[in-house]
């Protein structure tokens, strides 16, 4: 059994994970992925687009990773650092990237932005002044059939210009 | 009035939803969670066409955790058609919730409601069906044919005009003056084919149906039409409007395929059970069971002077409608009368169209609604013609396109389903689009630079211009409700269904824009069939033209109350007073604010709610225009198209919200560039489709993605809310024929068969130019 982890007497995992800066003990079923394990357990931002890995929408940070909540098993996420859509800020306190999502139109329908802005945020902690071609790199695994990428790729350049004169 | 005295509209509000989205608040279908739920797996056919001799459940209902298992022996059987439109629908009535006969692999046979999606699975797998297969047929020619297989044999289907030769819809047309292409000094003709495409909406087909405390059915539901499903439901299923309520909560992307009733199979589970139950589709049973653009093959035959001079056009489209015919006539008759009136045509036009019964995924409404399948070829058709008499594409359309006060016999002939309405035009911004979309792309620049070129890489520009609708004249209509509250603020409660596209936004923004608030003081409530009042829904490019148009009307009745409310405050005038930043002013410069003008309604004198209602419908649907430019790079060695620059240039009048245009305009032409260069289903021999993912299917990511421009050109229409018409769909149309011409300016080849990926492009470069020696191409120009 990985790191301690327990096996209880209904095929469920009892995993200990610390999900947008709270630690949490989260029951997880034998053989469920971690997209379904966190819409189970609240977490509805996290999407569910195709459930093959292909579109993004389900993308969460694993350790500062971007992964695909559709293709890891929640097991995985075990001793882990997980950041939702949700810990990255919320209605009254946005992150600089989701208010400048919003300021910049590139919200449509809206379902596959949370993905995008947690692969934004990847590409940012690691590349504070990206090139619109390493923006549209970062984005590639997010699809989105609303908006043609143009705000969206506007809206991560002037995400970074914040975040940069905020440091 | 015109945009300059505009205050809220013709401004980029801030989405009114975005914030929330962004933070991923739960807002869509499967966001909430149900006490109870129960998960619904459907049984797919796996035969293109069979009948069901024997069907047994009895292993599927021992699974342990399932409730329910329907098949056509459980429900009614009620012929209807899953088109969301106005009623009655003008589309056959040739649909059964359970049939016992399949007509394309993906085709509903049974249906289950377990306590886990394993179990539903499990049982899905243990219902033993007996098929007596049938002969199939898959091409819509073939299909038409005496003694081929008839789909619809069955005797209680209605409005199918002849299933023996699987016509699902026919509509023939013309106009006479004088012998055809007598004038003409060319005449042309070809075929051009549109394949099966997905609308690829992000978030799948979702729907849970419940029961309220009262034993009422309620459908929460990712759907374009709320009210078209309350009622389509309601027919289906034998059971009275009354005790349904369709909710239609946030919406991830729709593009027409969710204008499709498909509700009834997860209500009729919830009838049974009398449980709350989900039925989520996969994305491969999206790709397959849901719906798709119809497949085209247009051909068209025009003739041309030596002047310029359009002598005489003729369309003939054969729509593949698949296994039923939902929008078989509609989007069969949009091909002709969303694009023929485009140029005007001196002598005779005729339309000829045929919507046909195949063995395939069933096609519906799609993003460009048939002007996407006919502008591929009037467009490609409008270069060969500028080529052959050589003159410039671009003063070629300049010279024949409808002008502003100019109308056509076609809008009369050809409305949605029936006879149309005559209109003129009566805003058009397309000279002005056509030169900055020119001088975007350089286009004389690079004409003159792109004549002469050598090697294997060939670079081209083109160009394609086009129009849609606003609605569908005196048929949609849209209503709307205000209520004030204490604070100045109001309540606007809407049936228009915001499935992503910011509708929510721009009716807020019309709204503040007549009682001179802001956008943010106005609280939007959109389709909730117990709550707001009618409306039709999100298709057709209406709800900006036809729902703000009752948007506006709705403020208009308010912001009088609010004055005659206020004339008492300030003992003034009616006349004398006028609604402006949040107050309500008098010529004398008195004024009293909103709040006061609720608070003495609501508490104090002659008490009353400020509120009103008001509906709208429209005569005209007047047309938004594009000119569209695309330059591409073709390596005429390996057949691969590359674009390296797409100027779009859009003509929606007053554009309510231009960032919001701008970013419905970039996400239509993106899906026409992907459509052009990737998006194609693929079937084996026996109807199966075999790249239901989108692995396999590929739709274009940001990497993938060219520079993309759009330009809004603004002018007045003067039957719009503020002088807008609608903006949504039209860009869809452009890519396939502007790509398709700027490849024949690169390499002198013409394209006929979307997509135009590497293998049809260089079949084309070798059929029509023919390699004199190995390893080098001569190219035609």
């Amino acid at each position: 059994m990985k790191n301690g982890m327990i096996r209880t007497n209904k095929g469920f995992f009892e995993i200990t994970v610390t999900v947008n800066g709270e630690k949490k003990e989260l029951s997880v079923k034998n053989g469920e992925f971690l997209l379904d394990a966190l819409r189970r357990h609240g977490w509805k931002g996290t999407k569910k687009g195709c459930d093959t890995g292909d579109c993004g929408s389900c993308a969460v940070l694993l350790n500062g990773k971007p992964v695909l909540g559709c293709l890891a098993p929640a097991v995985t996420a075990h001793g882990g650092v997980l950041t939702t859509i949700e810990g990255l800020g919320t209605v009254h306190a946005p992150h600089p990237l989701q208010r400048a999502f919003v300021e910049a139109g590139a919200v449509q329908c809206g379902f596959c932005i949370p993905g995008m802005i947690l692969s934004s945020k990847h590409l940012l902690d690691r590349t504070p002044d990206p090139t619109d071609a390493e923006i549209r790199k970062a984005l590639d695994g997010n699809l989105c059939r609303c908006t043609g990428y143009v705000k969206q790729v506007e809206a991560v350049k002037n995400a970074a210009k914040r975040l940069k004169a905020k440091c | 009035m015109d945009a300059k005295d505009l205050k809220v509209v013709n401004k980029p509000a801030i989405k009114m939803d975005a914030l929330g989205l962004a933070c991923g608040e739960p807002a869509f279908t499967d966001d909430m969670d149900f006490t109870g739920l129960l998960y619904a797996k459907l049984l797919w056919s796996p035969h293109a066409h069979a009948r069901i001799k024997k069907i047994d459940v009895s292993a599927a209902l021992k699974v342990p955790g399932v409730k329910a298992v329907l098949t056509y022996k459980d429900l009614p059987r009620v012929p209807h058609t899953t088109a969301g439109q106005g009623y009655p629908e003008p589309s056959p009535y040739d649909t059964y919730t359970l049939d016992n006969k399949v007509r394309y692999v993906g085709d509903r046979v049974a249906a289950v409601a377990a306590e886990t999606a394993e179990a539903a699975k499990e049982a899905v797998s243990r219902i033993k069906v007996d098929y007596e297969v049938l002969p199939a047929v898959l091409d819509t020619f073939e299909a038409m044919k005496d003694g081929a297989p008839v789909i619809h044999d069955e005797e209680d289907s209605k409005n199918i005009p002849d299933a023996k030769h699987n016509i699902a819809a026919k509509f023939d047309f013309e106009v006479r003056n004088g012998e055809w292409f007598k004038e003409a000094d060319h005449v042309f003709e070809h075929s051009w084919t549109m394949p099966y495409l997905q609308h690829c909406a992000i978030e799948p087909h979702i729907s849970i149906a419940y029961f309220d405390n009262t034993g009422r059915l309620v459908l929460r539901t990712s759907t374009q039409v709320p009210f078209h499903v309350r009622r389509i439901v309601a027919q289906a299923l034998k059971i009275p409007v009354k005790n349904i309520r369709v909710i239609k909560p946030r919406i991830g992307g729709g593009f027409g395929s969710k204008q499709e009733v498909l509700e009834d199979i997860v209500a009729a589970l919830a009838l049974k059970t009398r449980r709350p139950v989900k039925l989520e589709y996969t994305r491969k049973e999206t790709f397959i069971s849901s719906r798709t653009r119809h497949p085209a093959t247009c051909r068209m035959k025009a003739g041309v002077k030596k002047d310029g001079t359009i002598t005489d056009a003729e369309m003939e489209i054969t729509l593949n409608t698949g296994a039923y015919g939902s929008h078989a006539l509609t989007v069969m008759m949009c091909s002709g009368s969303h694009t023929i009136p485009m140029y005007r045509v001196k002598n005779n036009i005729r339309f000829i169209g045929r919507s046909v019964y195949t063995n395939m995924p069933v096609a519906g409404a799609y993003r460009g609604y048939g002007a996407t399948q006919g502008f591929f070829a009037w467009e490609c058709l409008m270069d060969m013609m500028a080529a052959k008499i050589g003159m410039d594409p671009v003063e070629f359309r300049k010279m024949n396109y409808i002008k502003l006060g100019e109308g056509s016999p076609v809008f009369k002939a050809m409305g949605e389903g029936r006879e149309g309405v005559e209109q003129v035009i009566t805003s058009c911004g397309l000279f002005e689009a056509i030169k900055k979309g020119a001088d975007e792309i350089k286009w004389a620049e690079k004409k003159a630079k792109y004549a002469s070129q050598s090697g294997p890489i060939r670079r081209g520009v083109g160009v394609a211009c086009m129009m849609q609708g606003s609605g569908i004249p005196e048929v949609d209509m849209a209503s709307a409700t205000m209520k004030m509250n204490e604070d100045g603020s109001f309540n606007l409660l809407v049936g228009a269904a915001d499935l992503g596209t910011g509708s929510d936004t721009i009716l807020a923004q019309i709204a503040a824009e007549v009682l001179g608030i802001k956008t943010d003081d106005i609280i939007v409530t959109s389709s909730d069939t117990d709550i707001t009042p009618f409306d039709v829904g999100a298709y057709a490019s209406s709800t900006t033209f036809i729902s703000g148009g009752a948007v506006k009307k709705t403020a208009e009745k308010v912001r009088d109350m609010i004055i005659e409310v206020a004339a008492k405050i300030l003992d003034q005038k009616k006349e004398d007073l006028r609604l402006e930043g949040g107050k309500v002013v008098a010529k004398d410069g008195s004024s009293c604010s909103l709040p006061e003008v609720a608070n003495t309604s609501l508490y104090y004198y002659n008490q009353h709610q400020i509120t009103a209602s008001a509906s709208h419908f429209a005569h005209t649907s007047p047309p938004p225009f594009q000119a569209n430019f695309a330059e591409v790079e073709v390596d005429t060695e390996t057949g691969k198209v590359k674009i390296l620059d797409y100027v779009s240039c859009v003509d929606c009048g007053t554009a309510i919200n231009p960032v919001l245009a701008e970013g419905q305009n970039d996400g239509a032409v993106l899906n026409g560039i992907s459509h052009t260069l990737s998006e194609e289903m693929e079937f084996s021999s026996n109807g199966t489709p075999l790249n239901a993912s989108f692995r396999r299917y590929k739709i274009f990511s940001a990497a993938d993605t060219p520079p993309l421009r759009t330009f809004i050109i603004p002018t007045w229409e003067p039957a719009g809310p503020f002088g807008a018409k609608s903006v949504s769909e039209i860009g869809i149309n452009g890519p396939l024929p502007a790509v398709a011409n700027a490849i024949y300016n690169a390499t002198g080849v013409w394209l006929f068969d979307a997509p135009f990926t590497p293998d049809r492009v260089l079949a084309a470069i070798k059929k029509q130019a023919p390699s004199p020696a190995a390893g080098s191409v001569k190219l035609l120009h």
